[in-house]
């Protein structure tokens, strides 16, 4: 039995495509059987940052309505064998999404796959509630400043009300992924820091990633950043983030945006 | 040196990437889903020769530029007495 991991946070585009595609690429790499699911119903683009957008045949709601099997559906990566991606609907309404249809596609994806890791909208609406549903594991992404920190906090919220795990008396295990955080702009105390950002919401951290150029090159060219760029510093972040995930004990890396300006315009060329 | 950044540039495949999704989306946006069309005429054609088992196959698709291909693989088996019939 697989584990169903959701990535969410509320909040719109502080990375939780990105955080998905490079988190299930990360385990992928480790072995690990893994298929990424996007719920974001009508805007989906977690094909687009995978690569796979060209290939999408059915998608999610093809397989809720019975019209595919999923099998069918599911997208093999062409890098990595044992990546699999289940695409959202871009045409459909995302009411077509049901509650009885995600419980059967997530069952299903949970017997064959070691990780089954649920990409949600921003928000709070249906489509973010049905992606976090059946959750074992949850990555709240938040970058570090006011409205993602609050929003955040209340994805906490729900996450400890309106899910399956809650429901049942359990608790779903949270972890805090920082992204795009900029080091220089933390030490001038600009932007929340990362004890700021734990402090208040109070729970474990699982990585922290930092603002990179790297990140917008990966999507640009569809693959996550784990592959297209395996030694910045972001994708190193995202590894250690798998590897904990796995419950291994890795030595958080706190970025420290040491080199300059020109350190990481020359740096990358090596 | 400019030659040799603008080959490592990014964002003109970003560039090509969307325009190529985007002409897909923009004409069969709203429009019945076509590969779903193709594929139950194209088994109910092969139906009416042979008995096809509905996990037996498997449909890919490739969209490019100028032109998309639709595969679309159905496993026939051969030991049965119908698929003479024809």
């Amino acid at each position: 039995m697989g584990t169903v991991l959701t990535v969410t946070s509320g909040k719109g585009g502080v990375g939780k495509t990105t955080s998905t595609a490079a988190l299930g690429a990360a385990l992928a790499l480790g072995g690990q059987r893994v298929a990424v699911v996007d719920f974001d119903v009508g805007l989906r683009n977690l094909d687009l940052v995978l690569g796979a957008e060209r290939r999408v045949v059915f998608d999610f709601i093809n397989v809720v309505q019975g019209q595919a099997k999923l099998s069918q559906a599911l997208i093999r990566d062409k890098r990595l064998e044992n990546l699999y991606l289940l695409p959202a609907s871009q045409t459909r309404d995302k009411d077509a999404l049901t509650d009885d249809g995600v419980a059967f596609v997530i069952d299903s994806l949970r017997e064959d796959f070691d990780w089954v890791i649920c990409d949600s909208p921003a928000g709070i609406e249906r489509g973010a509630l049905l992606a976090m549903r059946h959750a074992d594991v949850a990555i709240v992404v938040t970058n570090p400043e006011v409205s993602s920190v609050r929003d955040s906090d209340r994805i906490v919220g729900l996450l400890d009300a309106r899910t399956l795990a809650a429901e049942r008396g359990q608790t779903v295990e949270k972890h805090i992924l920082i992204t795009r955080y900029d080091p220089a702009r933390a030490a001038r105390g600009e932007m929340l820091s990362v004890e700021d950002v734990l402090e208040i919401l109070s729970l474990p951290l699982i990585g922290i990633v930092p603002e990179s150029p790297a990140v917008l090159r990966a999507s640009n060219v569809g693959s996550p950043i784990t592959l297209a760029d395996p030694q910045s510093a972001s994708a190193k972040a995202y590894m250690d983030a798998a590897r904990r995930l796995r419950g291994d004990t890795v030595q958080m890396t706190v970025p420290t945006g040491k080199r300059g300006f020109f350190g990481n315009l020359f740096g990358r060329a090596a | 040196m400019f030659n040799f950044f603008k080959s490592k540039t990014s964002a003109p495949v970003a560039r090509d990437r969307l325009k190529i999704l985007l002409a897909h989306e923009r004409a069969y946006l709203n429009k019945p889903d076509l590969i779903a069309v193709l594929r139950e005429e194209i088994l109910a054609v092969i139906r009416k020769h042979v008995p096809v088992d509905p996990d037996k196959v498997r449909v890919t698709a490739e969209r490019d530029a100028k032109v998309s291909t639709l595969t679309v693989d159905i496993e026939i088996p051969m030991d049965l007495p119908t698929a003479a019939a024809a």
